[in-house]
């Protein structure tokens, strides 16, 4: 069984980009199923069950995004086995851009929209960083060496990474992705993330609503960049 | 840049998914080569399957060979190898910096020096109206300043030995002066062309029509004649437009 996780910036094409690999995947011969992740609500189950391969949906909810995802990976990883798929497609919101949902013993795909302007990859962080593949998407919207020059400032950020140029209206890219994946690792047991989580437990996760600093605990940054622990 | 330089394209299928009539085109070193039809026929797909080098993996089905053979994955997609330079249609900037840091950062992305990005603004200089300065902002430039700055760019710094120009006559710039400074030093040109002129200076165009290649006119004796003709009404038409342009009167039909 392979993992895919496929992440990136809202509104970048995510799901243009996987329905056309999906399609590519399913000529070949491969049997993917989808699990998208999203917070609130999604109707993307719909677009992908027109393909014809088993679709899950799993809203988060009031639980952040990226925690949803790792909880959940085995439960995912049961459901594609018991779907008999051979590689399950994780699609996820990740949202604050400080985590990546990345285990390492997945395919790691960062999607992001070259129209966003070339410093957007110095922004993006582990979920650009940390990705194996890096799909630039709406590149036709811009000239080449506009395209060339953000393909620039995602190497500045992440060097190993594999670059496809890919558009989601006419499918561009979803072939070399396709090939990419189907080369990809499989998954074995004990998987460990690929960047460790913010500092501390945060006290908004914890249902903190009072802004005053004194309700809060953890390790914390001030606005002149002292870190500080509050607490037992 | 290679000395021999053949850029092949395989057919693939049209719109309906049959077989397009031409099956094979070598075009070769120092060509110009155009690409006409109705709006909407498939025009820019020709020129993006050459862009991308596509092999079999685009909707058209079609194969594009350099010298002869199927291009490596790192020539598609490393723009340190890119064989292609294409200027597109599409031409707003929505990167938020200089002029002369774009260029610079571009110039890194093709593995060159920073040294060539004042001739590059030089260069779009001569082909544009109000001059382009190096702290001007590229979302203040106008559509023919895009343009021409971006002729410029593929003449000096993505140097690439196979050019693609889609709809110059749209731009608002010299497109014959632009045209001969893209096709300098024998590369291959391609051109998606609406305009008369263009069409006729090159050498050979392909007709597209449903998404197909249907035919390849080579421009005849009479063609390159008449393409002198109107050359002459083009650039008086250029001279009329420039005077307007500086706020003269128009005083006689010449």
């Amino acid at each position: 069984m392979k993992l895919v996780v496929l992440a990136g910036t809202p509104g970048s094409g995510k799901t243009s980009v996987l329905l056309h690999t999906i399609r590519t995947l399913v000529k070949s011969g491969k049997r993917p199923a989808v699990v998208k992740v999203d917070c609130l609500w999604t109707d993307d189950d719909q677009r992908f069950g027109k393909l014809g391969i088993p679709v899950h949906v799993g809203l988060a909810k009031d639980m952040c995004p990226d925690h949803f995802t790792i909880y959940n990976t085995d439960a995912m990883l049961d459901w594609g086995a018991s779907n008999n798929a051979d590689i399950v497609l994780n699609e996820t919101a990740g949202l604050c851009l400080r985590c990546a949902p990345y285990p390492d013993e997945c395919m790691a795909i960062c999607v992001i929209d070259v129209t966003t302007g070339p410093n957007t990859p110095l922004k993006v962080g582990p979920l650009l960083t940390t990705a194996d593949i890096v799909v630039m998407t709406k590149g036709d919207l811009v000239s080449q060496a506009e395209r060339e020059v953000f393909r620039e400032r995602v190497l500045d950020v992440n060097p190993k990474c594999m670059i496809i140029e890919s558009n989601g209206l006419t499918g561009k890219g979803a072939f070399e992705l396709a090939e990419l994946i189907s080369e990809g690792p499989e998954v074995r047991d004990n998987m460990v993330l690929r960047y460790n989580p913010p500092l501390a437990i945060c006290s908004l996760c914890t249902g903190e609503t009072r802004v005053a600093r004194k309700h809060h605990m953890g390790v914390l940054r001030q606005l002149d960049g002292f870190m500080e622990y509050r607490g037992e | 840049m290679s000395e021999e330089l053949t850029l092949t394209i395989l057919g693939g299928v049209d719109k309906d998914g049959v077989p397009e009539p031409v099956k094979f085109l070598e075009v070769s070193k120092g060509e110009i080569i155009g690409i006409v039809g109705p709006t909407g026929s498939g025009k820019s797909t020709l020129i993006d399957d050459i862009e991308q080098l596509a092999q079999g993996d685009t909707p058209t089905g079609r194969s594009i060979l350099i010298n002869g053979k199927k291009p490596d994955a790192l020539t598609r997609v490393d723009p340190r190898k890119k064989l292609v330079a294409q200027l597109s249609q599409k031409m707003h900037f929505l990167a938020d910096m200089t002029v002369a840091d774009f260029l610079q950062m571009h110039a890194r992305s093709r593995g060159k020096g920073p040294g060539l990005v004042d001739r590059v603004i030089e260069l779009a200089n001569t082909l544009t109206g109000e001059p382009i300065s190096p702290d001007t902002y590229l979302t203040v430039l106008s559509g023919g300043q895009s343009r021409s700055l971006m002729t410029a760019d593929i003449a000096v710094i993505s140097d690439s030995p196979v050019v693609l120009i889609d709809e110059i006559e749209n731009a608002g710039i010299k497109k014959q002066e632009a045209l001969q400074l893209l096709a300098g030093e024998g590369k291959i040109v391609v051109v998606v062309t609406h305009d008369p002129v263009l069409a006729l200076m090159a050498s050979r165009r392909i007709v597209i029509r449903n998404g197909a290649m249907v035919d390849i006119i080579t421009t005849s004796r009479e063609e390159q004649d008449v393409c002198g003709r109107i050359t002459q009404v083009d650039n008086w038409l250029m001279s009329l437009r420039e005077t307007i342009r500086r706020g003269e009167i128009v005083e006689e039909l010449a």
